[in-house]
């Protein structure tokens, strides 16, 4: 096991670059996911990590040890892709067992190391068998058992579960979760799936276009979003976005509505509101938005309703057994401190 | 109501198997067309077993069951002492050259493929480019290169110019394109060197192209005629093919002779077919499946 440091991480190919200067740091034992939209530079990252691309700036240290020039069996790693790259004509056995290949070790000890693995991820009977024999989530079973067996100082999972169906996927998710408790090792785990990076992580790294956009953990990306990048990116469905405007210390809102906010807002600055659609509802407060419903998506308990307003549709949350009509004029309100502020202009969060 | 729901099912029905005779039609010329393909494939064969149970006499008469069969021309050949030479330096050359090819064309092929390195694809390019050149023109030089080398009459004279072709490098090369880059990253992260995963991840998988290239070129060693003729001397050194033209004398060509020991060495062919054709089918069903 061992922490792990990024230190102003530049990756160029030719004259594009895609990472521009990422630090960060991952303790010891830490579960952290980087998370982003497709090309925003986490699997980059994390092919830095693990050595199958060279840096063009910056510095990667595992364990206090700077790796930048070592080559990737050197650098105490194992990965876990999202093909799983599991060799077709090798059996479960000797997939395990790939990693010991160059390993000093007893044929006696690695076989033992092999069954051990084996029993821990509940795959010993199917050590014979060969991948095309196996089910998707064996043979992610059989990836995950393949990085393991070298118990590496750093995991690195490439979007491991993206290829397994959706019932699957749960349950590696959690199977993941479990492994990581009762092994400890330092997990990255990239994935543009931001329920799995809300379940899984310790911490989460937002990423877009080769930059870093947040790091917290899931309650403080979700509660508290640097920008509205973030803001937008993590919750399903996404966070509304109302704009508005700081007159006489008080928040002018589109719709009409006036909030008082408190002190603290640059006057006569444009905001942009975030209000997540679970803390939208229809109501007597004030006025966030006001407008015809224009489409009811039932979920039992609660359905969500989309109010067309501000030239874009809202998602709010209104009660499962008597939501508005289609067509309803209805006016939506939410707590004020549930709301968050950013600057129209930046994007960033206000407060 | 029911009758007006079913009566459009069965207008579909109707429709769907009215032009059902056109592709009988089509069906039954493309069977006509591969029967005609299988008689144009089979009669060379035919001919040759059938003309190796003739008299000298009967030779040119076409007829393809002969009036007095008999097996006296084999007996004749394989008690020829020359037969089993050739057909041992055949058997030498293929073999070698079979395998120096899958090992040097998949070693070029996969290197090419999965390194990234400046001018790569100008090596590709210059590679592919020498399947331009005709063997015919290739003759003078490799027989002078022979010649300064000392390696005329030598096995190592007929092997040295296909020891490695620009097609089976292709072949390879494009076969190496299926095996996904994540298997050759695991094994690097695993610890694995470079020539390691070669041997022990890509080329397992790339078994059915190994498989044709290995058909290919044994095919093509076995049967080779031309560089073989030109670079031997001596009758200990012939290969089969030249080996059995040199049936008969100067007035006469004795064909009967010449079909017996063609029939004789189809043999090993057929052989190496069956080893590695189910590699072949195999990579013709994946293929057959990506498409």
């Amino acid at each position: 096991m061992a922490d792990l440091a990024i230190r102003n991480l530049v990756k160029q190919y030719d004259k594009t670059e895609v990472l521009h200067g990422i630090s960060l740091d991952v303790e010891d034992g830490e579960f952290v996911v980087f998370v982003g939209p497709s090309g925003c530079g986490k699997s980059t990252t994390l092919r830095l990590i693990a050595g199958l691309e060279d840096a063009t700036g910056g510095e990667i240290a595992i364990g206090g040890r700077v790796v930048n020039n070592l080559e990737p069996k050197d650098r105490d790693i194992a990965m876990v892709f999202q093909n799983y790259a599991i060799y077709p004509h090798m059996t479960v056995r000797k997939n395990i067992g790939f990693g010991l290949r160059t390993a000093k070790m007893s044929k006696a000890d690695k076989d033992a190391r092999i069954d051990e693995v084996a029993g821990i991820l509940g795959m010993t009977d199917l050590l014979a068998r060969k991948p095309s024999q196996l089910s998707g989530g064996q043979r992610q079973r059989v990836a995950i058992g393949r990085a393991m067996v070298r118990d590496p100082a750093v995991f690195l999972f490439d979007e491991p579960l993206s290829n397994l169906d959706a019932q699957l996927r749960t349950q590696m998710r959690l199977e993941i979760k479990k492994l990581h408790q009762r092994v400890g090792n330092t997990i990255i785990f990239v994935t543009h799936d931001q329920v799995e990076a809300m379940t899984m992580a310790d911490r989460i790294v937002i990423m877009k276009d080769g930059h870093i956009q947040q790091v917290g953990t899931p309650a403080e990306v979700y509660h508290r979003p640097a920008n509205t990048f973030v803001a937008r990116f993590i919750g399903a469905p996404s966070m509304n976005m109302l704009s508005g405007m700081v007159e006489n210390g008080e928040l002018r809102m589109a719709s009409g509505a006036t909030l008082d906010l408190g002190a603290g807002l640059p006057e006569g600055r444009e905001i942009t509101i975030g209000v997540r659609p679970e803390d939208l509802h229809p109501g007597d407060g004030p006025a966030l938005v006001r407008g015809p419903v224009t489409v009811r998506e039932p979920l039992g308990h609660e359905t969500l309703i989309y109010v067309g307003a501000e030239g874009q549709e809202v998602i709010a949350k209104a009660d499962g057994r008597t939501p508005p009509q289609v067509g309803e004029e209805v006016t939506l309100t939410a707590a004020v401190d549930t709301l968050h502020i950013f600057d129209a202009a930046t994007g960033d969060a206000l407060r | 109501m029911i009758a007006a729901e079913i009566r459009p099912t069965t207008d579909a029905l109707l429709k769907t198997q009215a032009p059902k005779k056109p592709a009988n039609m089509g069906q039954i010329l493309r069977w006509m067309l591969l029967f005609l393909g299988g008689i144009a494939m089979v009669m060379p064969i035919a001919y040759m077993v059938s003309t190796s149970l003739k008299w000298p006499h009967e030779v040119y008469n076409l007829k393809l069951i002969p009036d007095e069969p008999h097996i006296e021309n084999y007996t004749y050949v394989l008690e020829d002492g020359r037969f089993y030479w050739w057909f041992v330096n055949s058997m030498i050359i293929a073999v070698i050259t079979t395998v120096c090819n899958v090992i040097f064309d998949s070693l070029v092929g996969y290197t090419l493929c999965k390194f990234r390195f400046p001018g790569r694809y100008i090596v590709f390019i210059a590679i592919l480019s020498t399947l331009m050149i005709p063997t015919e023109m290739l003759v003078i030089p490799w027989y002078l290169m022979s010649q300064q080398f000392g390696w005329l009459d030598t096995y190592w004279g007929i092997m040295f110019p296909g020891l490695m072709t620009a097609f089976g490098t292709f072949l390879m090369k494009q076969f190496f394109e299926t095996v996904p880059d994540d298997f050759i990253e695991a094994a690097r992260i695993d610890g694995l060197n470079e020539l390691q995963i070669w041997w022990t991840v890509a080329m397992p998988l790339v078994k059915p192209a190994l498989a044709a290239l290995a058909i290919f070129v044994f095919l093509g060693n076995w049967t080779a005629f031309i560089w073989p003729l030109i670079v031997t001397n001596s009758v200990e050194m012939y290969t089969l093919p030249v080996g059995l033209s040199s049936f008969g004398d100067e007035a006469d060509v004795a064909w009967e002779l010449i079909m017996t020991g063609a029939a004789i060495s189809t043999i090993p062919t057929l052989i190496v077919f069956l080893i590695f054709q189910r590699y072949i089918i195999q990579g013709v069903v994946m293929a057959g499946l990506k498409g």
